[in-house]
């Protein structure tokens, strides 16, 4: 590590994120690895030590002899200033070596947001942003992450995206570049080849064209490229890695414990979700399988708190014995087994009930939208009944908060559905009136609201984002409506909501305002004490860009989408015709009732769901 | 019921583990290695362990001391190499016992205070520094726990000091006040600072090495 380090860090905040050694880091000898991997989060360690993605990659990579995969996080404003004073290059956190030593400089990017934290770490890196401006093979510049689906903002800063999931994808990658090292390939060549590997998307080998209303115009692959970059996914779970041993950090982090990921996939279909649709299809792990790693986990990392983790955990068809076979061992071990991301339904508040022991913790349920009108546009199959009746089980068991999400500005929405908001909210203080065993300490209920943002491959790929001063006034117009003492409301702040939907749907041009509003000082753009809509939009000016061609303008049946190079199975016409029931207010059952025919089972060779 | 006393190391990389981390890091050590701690009795029952003398951040320490109750009888024999291989990097039992005194008798401690001069020590420094610390009365001013500023005199809290002098480096060896109140070596820089700016250090290290009862036998 930098000897000059130990100069900043007593006076930076947290500097245990900085340093490394945490239990269960993996220390190899440089001189014995072929590869060294410098895998980068663009957010804070609290964040990205949370992330199950990020340690199952890291434990993938460092399991291949000859390859060292390395840490390095985003340094929060007070540690970037003093290693931009002191003139030490962004390090990774196991050999405290420079990032721009590695191989390959890989990022995982799940959310638009942390673009500008990319940028920010290529150049603490001291780095050049454009892949252009990196001539040599090495350090190969890489990203992954939900945000990839669509690349094109970020197109001109990478070398290569990778679509889908990274378990057998990043190894094959990183095999490629061993050879091409070995075999003195140049970067050219390398990018040739790797673009015929399945999942692999090399933004330089695509001429992208636009028409004079900005419209996408045409997509050209080049040097052999594929038309369609279809994403990896992993088929067999019981065959995937599971981080069984996993590092344990040394400060404590935001989801400081064991998470078992029980299946991946979703079977809703929830028209606005973008994971929803691309990490179709479900695909589950064992129930004894998952049991033995909970297990091993917890004994291995002397956590005391373990949580179960997938889009829709309710839906895990061996919940009840997944939960019996932790149960005992939880109890015996005195860990916590929780369970987020239930739906509203009886049999998840039943099990709630059975694994909460002792503090009743707030309670979340999300209903969407205010109507069922609404949320039967939006596919999101939960009924008035279901929230009743799971409000009831809760509130007659002992707890007293809860919270209810919400999105405003969804498709085909009225006046009557944001009212309805209110209504439900009061509705869940009258049933808790009627139903809880103690009314000692009052109840609260938190009604939150976010801005709903289309992403790309939704049912909502097309649709506008409604407009700054509808969106107030929806807000407004919620919050008057709210008139019982006992509910909260927040809604979100609307200029991260904006930005987050131009970048969703932007494409290529867009580069040229990342690094602009990078270089004003935009970084951290997810926390909102770092974040400034001014810069973005003095840079979109300066651009002669418009950020409402992106976020409020409703895209054709016939545009190319700026993403019409990726593939993520799920056909566009499927897509479409999800719009047009999101129209009708019509449901589409999930994938266990009734396959809807969205082509995901192309993956499976034709038979989609098991198990 | 057992009480037991732990002694580690806190090194390197692991300078930088707050007071709480380092508890809840402690927590999952034993955990791994599979020692059953005894809890409090309360509504939310918590392991019984506790530090005889946090450590401030960015200090290093060969001589930690953590005391924790387990169930049953054991003398701690063999336990430091078994949670050794369960640790983060730069923390590292040493030894494991049943307590001999009660952690009230920790009354000094010894340690090493290195103060770094980037464009070599200033001549004189040494000697007056020496002069300084060896005076009637240093006083500084300290935040109280109401977070106003107060005037303390640290002498009285300093009980021994020698200054050696190597390329840029000043290193005192000292013995001073470890509790009630207790100073803090790294104010020995303060001082300095306050009552001879021309030769403040540009950089500061604190190690601890020993801790010793009232009349400096070793704390155990």
């Amino acid at each position: 590590m930098d000897k000059r380090l130990d100069r900043i860090l007593p006076g930076v905040q947290k500097p245990a994120r900085y340093v490394g050694g945490e239990y269960n880091a993996v220390m190899k000898d440089k001189r014995e690895v072929d590869l060294r991997f410098a895998f980068c989060f663009p957010d804070t360690y609290e964040i990205g030590m949370s992330n199950l993605g990020y340690r199952i990659l890291y434990g993938v990579l460092n399991e291949m002899p000859g390859v060292w995969c390395e840490r390095v996080f985003t340094p929060w404003t007070d540690m970037e200033e003093a290693l931009r004073a002191s003139g030490i290059p962004l390090y990774a956190l196991e050999s405290g070596d420079p990032v721009n030593e590695f191989d390959i400089i890989g990022f995982s990017i799940g959310y638009e947001m942390a673009y500008t934290a990319m940028l920010n770490m290529l150049d603490l890196s001291g780095l050049p942003l454009r892949a252009q401006d990196r001539a040599a093979l090495a350090p190969l510049v890489i990203a992954g992450g939900t945000a990839m689906y669509n690349a094109e903002p970020v197109a001109d800063f990478i070398d290569m995206a990778l679509i889908g999931e990274g378990e057998e994808l990043l190894p094959e990658v990183a095999e490629l570049f061993r050879r091409a090292k070995r075999e003195g390939w140049d970067k050219p060549r390398f990018l040739r080849a790797a673009a015929q590997i399945q999942g692999v998307y090399v933004p330089s080998l695509y001429d992208v064209s636009y028409k004079e209303d900005g419209a996408v115009a045409a997509i050209t692959p080049l040097d052999g490229a594929p038309e369609k970059v279809v994403k990896r996914v992993v088929h067999d779970m019981n065959q995937s890695y599971y981080p069984v041993k996993t590092i344990v950090p040394s400060t404590e982090i935001v989801h400081d414990r064991v998470t078992l990921e029980v299946f991946r996939g979703c079977i809703r279909g929830c028209r606005f979700c973008q994971a929803g649709y691309v990490y179709r299809p479900v695909r589950c792990r064992g129930r004894d399988q998952l049991v033995e790693y909970g297990k091993a986990a917890i004994q291995d990392s002397g956590y005391q708190e373990m949580t179960l983790s997938s889009l829709s955990t309710s839906d895990y068809p061996q919940l009840v014995g997944l939960c019996d076979g932790l149960e005992s061992f939880c109890g015996e071990n005195h860990v916590n087994l929780s369970l987020p991301s239930l739906r509203a339904d009886n049999f998840s508040m039943e099990l709630m009930q059975r694994l909460q022991k002792g503090r009743k913790a707030g309670l979340t349920f999300a209903p969407e939208a205010g109507t069922q009108r609404l949320r039967d546009a939006i596919n999101k199959n939960v009924t008035e009944e279901d929230l009743t009746r799971s409000l009831e089980t809760a509130f007659s068991g002992g707890w007293n908060a809860v919270k209810l999400y919400f999105m405003l500005g969804l498709p085909t929405e009225t006046d009557e559905d944001v009212l309805g908001i209110a209504e439900m909210a009061n509705h869940a203080v009258h049933t808790w009136r009627e139903t809880a065993s103690s009314k000692n300490r009052g109840v609260r209920i938190t009604v939150s609201t976010s801005w709903f943002v289309p992403k790309p491959f939704t049912a909502f790929q097309w649709e506008p984002q409604i407009s700054r001063e509808e969106y107030e006034r929806r807000v407004k117009l919620l919050r008057n409506a709210i008139t019982a003492k006992a509910v909260t409301y927040n809604w979100h702040d609307g200029d991260t909501s904006f930005l987050e939907a131009v970048l969703a749907r932007g494409d290529r041009r867009l580069g040229r305002v990342l690094e602009l509003a990078f270089r004003k000082g935009a970084r951290l753009d997810a926390w909102s004490d770092c974040f400034d809509l001014n810069r973005w939009l003095e840079a979109f000016r300066e651009c002669g860009l418009d950020p409402a061609f992106y976020a409020n303008r409703e895209r054709g049946r016939d545009e190319i989408l700026p993403w019409s190079m990726i593939s993520c199975h799920v056909s566009d016409a499927y897509l479409w015709h999800q719009r047009e029931l999101a129209y009708q207010s019509v449901t589409t059952p999930d994938c266990r009732t009734q396959c809807s025919g969205c082509g995901a089972n192309a993956v499976e060779g034709g038979e989609c769901y098991r198990g | 019921m057992g009480k037991l006393r732990l002694s580690f190391t806190k090194e390197g990389r692991a300078v930088y583990i707050s007071h709480l981390d380092l508890l809840r890091t402690f927590q999952r050590v034993f955990l791994r290695q599979g020692l059953v701690l005894r809890h409090s009795q309360g509504f939310h029952p918590h392991p019984i362990i506790s530090f005889a003398l946090p450590l401030p951040v960015g200090q290093s320490s060969v001589c930690e001391v953590l005391d924790f109750e387990v169930n049953g009888d054991m003398d701690g024999a063999g336990l430091p190499d078994a949670l050794n291989r369960f640790m983060p990097e730069g923390i590292r039992a040493l030894d494991c016992h049943v307590p001999v005194r009660p952690v009230r008798e920790l009354a000094k401690l010894h340690c090493k205070v290195e103060f770094l001069y980037d464009g070599g020590v200033p001549a004189d420094g040494a000697e007056s520094i020496r002069r300084l610390l060896a005076g009637e009365s240093v006083v500084i001013q300290k935040r109280t726990k109401r977070k106003a500023m107060a005037d303390v005199d640290i002498r009285p809290l300093l009980h021994r000091l020698e200054i050696g002098e190597t390329p840029g480096l000043l290193t005192l060896d000292a013995v001073v006040s470890a509790q009630n109140p207790g100073l803090n070596p790294a104010l020995l820089g303060t001082a300095v600072e306050v009552h001879l700016p021309q030769y403040a250090p540009d950089f500061l290290r604190v190690r601890r090495l020993e801790l010793l009862t009232e009349n400096g036998e070793l704390f155990r």
